[in-house]
């Protein structure tokens, strides 16, 4: 094997691309502290010879203080402070920044265990496949309590929170696999909520996603959108009691009291379960909420199907406001969804 | 002359320990020494308690196997060794006894400004922990110290509503006592004590009790919350309910950020005290040590978003929580680099609480540092809920908090009980505490950074070696707390007579005799120096002019 393979003592594999920079700045900062430690061990061990105390009577000369010195030791460690905040930053800003042209992969936390869904259908629980040399995007909500997914290798870590969707994202470099560890507390068996990332060569990855006989989800999302009844309303020529729904996903929408929002993941669950909350310009609060009747799982394939429909040219968010939602009787029909 | 030593005597014959021997003339009593020695007994229990659970932690994960006992048992372990240690022992432990036998002594007056409401806060301190007792007898509470919901407001089938109506009340105690202090220092400085002529000790509890006062009531509806959401199903923070679980996150760190600060605050005026009065120097640098316990307690406020890095909070958001957190690292590093600059040119005792303060230098160094870690945000995400955290904040809790509040205990335990202890076992168990602490708490910084999660019953086989160093230490650790249990108690009959100020220390409370009277002073003292004048200090010049004797002849 290469020079490269050499484990680094007291540090998880890297196996990631976030990895070797975290790894360089976590041993600055012990660089930084050892050495502080060491001058202050060093002045103190001094000190304490040099004026161990000689007789009883003693009263050395006293020293109120010095203002240069206060200065520095105040000024020199707020610029060192400054400059560790910058790097943290800076690594920070990358993590959770949105990475462009990734595979997504859509996680539910449950006690306790982790289920994921691949964009093809394949689903597992509990593993993680994924392909080295390209970025992964993973979507996550929980269907209980709090969780976090956490991959040591990867250096990587979100809370998973019921109620919403985190992501996280990474990119394997090199194949093999890893742990996965829920670091948020979740009750009895938390610390049996683990599990393995295996991260493989892409020709592997596009042979191991054949190996199943899963549907994608955008298809199980598309029956799902059916026997929910959703197209009754949601119809795709527009003329529905809800809005329409093709071509939509990534653009804004108009809402009734006056404000906008993006037809995106968060918008389409909150929705879903809690209808009332953000009403399209000129409809009616006529949706039931569908909490209790549909999983986070289930969701996540609605979603899916959703997205399917959207706009095709991956530039949604740039497009201006969707009149097709704001003003029903004028959108065309899509064909592409009618069912 | 003559006079004197009368006076002396008849002190010697009523002091506070021997006014009244009845168990009703401690329980009913208003004298803030005894209501400090209250407290010393109870949370000595309370540690005692916190610490066995810790014991059980440490046994358990020896082997990486959960097999000492259930998932469900060693989940209801840590979190009432958590729960006991923050709210039983290191919230009240330098305040409730140090600062209520020595705050009134150093400023000269006779007690704090409310006895009753002292005493009072004794009560509600007591009613609060016999409430958690009944909560760890009825099944104890898994959630962890954090409860954070929905797993505790939904999930949870433990004693959660018993515990937080339990850290509701005992929140009353920390408030009282933190009024009381903040009364008790604005108004009863003796006659010609001014702001800046307060020992560092004062400041730093005067910094402590602002946070009490203005933090405690938080945490006191974040509990209710959660009562209401347990019991009533009122939706605060379950999004099943129609509520937001990062909400008790931000209200729950709101305060237990700064109450990290409550537990710290006080050690670093302990340490002040020693060095200065261990060395014979003035505090380099007063002014700086002084505002820095205030700037922390002002900071403290503004950082507690650092704990959510990765809770789903705003990108935004945690770029300001985490440059404020470097913010109040200063003022941290301020102390430790005045603390050090004191000892040069001192007159350096080796005694005991020296040591202590010495330890405390250093593992308060490591801590801080490690503080610097966490505070940087791409390198939290990997740090946050592993061991690099549980190391970190018990270098800060145990290793800053508990070595401060020991090495004060042996400072100020002549002044306490009229008896020295034993030097000797002092300093061997102050060396053991050293090697014990860090042997135990070293190895979790690497296997935190390893990968290995806090709260885990059972882990994968890779992390056991660090484990079983950290077991090792903790058995160390252990021998080093138990000893000045033992030989304090020992010293109360059988430890030499201490005199007024054996430590030839500068500061009012070695002034009065030793145990000082019921009314502190037999006189009214009046202030005209500054704090740590040692050439004011009656047993040094007494030293000198023998020494100087003894030359000449």
């Amino acid at each position: 094997m290469s020079l490269f393979s050499f484990q680094i003592p007291f540090m998880p594999e890297q196996a990631s691309k976030f990895a070797l920079e975290v790894d360089l700045f976590y041993i600055a900062l012990w660089l930084i502290t050892i050495g502080v430690t060491i001058g202050i061990v060093i002045a103190i061990f001094v000190f304490m010879v040099k004026y161990k105390r000689r007789h009883n009577g003693e009263i050395p000369d006293q020293i109120e203080g010095h203002m240069m010195l206060e200065i520095l030791w105040s000024v020199i460690p707020f610029i060192i402070c400054i400059g560790i905040f910058a790097w943290g930053a800076k690594i920070y800003y990358q993590m959770y920044s949105e990475p462009k042209e990734s595979l997504e992969i859509f996680v539910t936390g449950k006690q306790w265990m982790w289920r994921a869904q691949h964009p093809d259908g394949q689903r597992e629980i509990n593993t993680l496949h994924v392909p080295v040399g390209r970025r992964v995007k993973l979507t996550m909500t929980s269907e209980d309590v709090l969780h976090a997914y956490f991959i040591p290798a990867f250096r990587t870590k979100t809370d998973v929170v019921p109620g919403r969707y985190t992501t996280t994202w990474f990119e394997a470099t090199k194949p093999g696999t890893y742990h996965i560890f829920c670091a948020e507390y979740c009750g009895t068996q938390h610390s049996g909520m683990i599990g393995t990332v295996t991260a493989m060569e892409p020709g592997e990855y596009q042979a191991w996603l054949g190996g199943g006989t899963n549907e994608p989800p955008a298809i199980v999302g598309e029956r799902l959108f059916s026997s929910l009844a959703c197209n009754t309303c949601h119809t795709a020529d527009g003329k529905g009691r809800g809005p329409k729904l093709t071509e939509l996903y990534g653009k804004q929408v108009k809402l009734n009291n006056g404000s906008s929002v993006t037809f995106d993941d968060t918008y389409i669950r909150e929705s879903i379960l809690d209808p009332a909350a953000k009403v399209v310009e000129n409809y009616q609060v006529i949706m039931p909420s569908f909490r209790g009747q549909i999983s986070e799982e289930q969701i996540g394939q609605v979603i899916a199907y959703l997205k399917s429909i959207g706009p095709k040219d991956g530039d949604a968010a740039a497009k201006p406001a969707a009149t097709a939602a704001a003003k029903p009787a004028a959108a065309k029909p899509a064909p592409a969804a009618t069912k | 002359m003559a006079t004197e030593v009368m006076a002396q005597a008849e002190e010697s014959r009523t002091n506070y320990l021997t006014n009244g021997h009845t168990v009703k003339s401690w329980l009913l009593t208003l004298d803030h020494k005894r209501i400090g020695l209250l407290y010393l007994f109870s949370i000595s229990i309370f540690f005692a308690i916190g610490g066995i659970y810790a014991a059980l932690i440490r046994l358990e994960l020896i082997t990486p196997q959960g097999d000492l006992m259930t998932a469900e048992t060693y989940n209801r372990v840590f979190t009432m060794h958590g729960v006991m240690m923050i709210f039983f022992f290191l919230i009240p432990s330098i305040p409730a006894t140090l600062g209520n036998f020595l705050l009134p002594l150093m400023l000269g007056t006779k007690d704090v400004a409310f006895p009753r409401l002292n005493l009072l806060s004794w009560y509600v301190f007591m009613v609060g922990a016999i409430l958690m007792l009944i909560t760890i007898m009825s099944g104890g509470v898994d959630t962890g110290w954090t409860f954070y919901p929905p797993y505790s407001s939904i999930y949870s089938n433990s004693q959660v509503t018993l515990a937080g109506v339990s850290i509701f009340i005992t929140g009353f105690s920390s408030i009282l006592t933190g009024l009381n202090f903040m009364v008790t220092i604005h108004t009863m400085r003796a006659p010609g004590l001014t702001w800046f002529r307060l020992p560092l000790f004062v400041w730093a509890h005067y910094a402590t009790s602002l946070i009490q006062v203005l933090g405690t009531p938080v945490v006191a509806i974040t509990v209710l919350a959660l009562a209401f959401e347990r019991t009533l199903q009122i939706g605060i923070f379950d999004p099943k309910l129609g509520g937001d679980p990062v909400l008790f996150q931000h209200m729950f760190w709101f305060y237990s950020h700064p109450a990290v600060y409550i537990m710290i605050i006080p050690s670093m005026g302990v340490i002040s005290e020693l060095i200065a009065n261990m060395t014979r120097k003035k505090v380099f640098g007063y002014h700086f040590v002084a505002f820095s316990s205030l700037a922390i307690a002002v900071f403290g406020f503004l950082v507690w978003g650092h704990h959510m890095f990765t809770s789903s909070q705003s990108m935004y958001a945690g770029m300001v929580f985490s440059l404020i957190t470097y913010a109040v690292a200063i003022p941290s590093a301020i102390k430790t680099f005045n603390w050090t600059a004191t000892i040069f040119k001192g007159s350096v005792s080796y005694d005991t609480p020296m040591i202590y303060a010495l330890a405390f230098i250093g593992l308060f160094t490591i801590g801080g540092m490690t503080g610097l870690f966490l505070a940087a945000l791409g390198l939290d995400v990997h740090l946050h809920d592993t061991y690099f955290v549980v190391a970190h904040f018990h270098y800060v809790m145990v290793g800053g908090a508990i070595i401060g509040y020991l090495g004060g205990l042996h400072f100020w335990w002549p002044k306490m009980t009229g008896r020295m202890y034993p030097e000797v076992w002092g300093r061997i168990s102050a060396a053991i505490v050293f090697l014990g602490f860090n042997l135990t708490f070293f190895p979790q910084f690497i296997v935190g950074y390893l990968g290995m999660p806090r709260r885990y019953h059972a882990y994968v086989p890779e992390y056991q070696v660090w484990h079983i160093l950290s077991t090792a230490g903790a058995s160390l650790l252990a021998i080093g707390f138990i000893m000045p249990v033992v030989y304090l108690a020992w010293s109360l009959k059988y430890g030499e007579k201490a005199g007024d100020n054996p430590w030839m220390a500068a500061g009012l409370e070695w002034e009065t005799s030793s145990p000082p009277p019921t009314e502190n002073f037999t006189y009214q003292p009046v202030i005209n120096h500054d704090a740590y004048e040692f050439e004011n200090v009656k047993e040094i010049k007494e030293a000198a002019a023998k020494e100087a004797a003894l030359q000449t002849a």
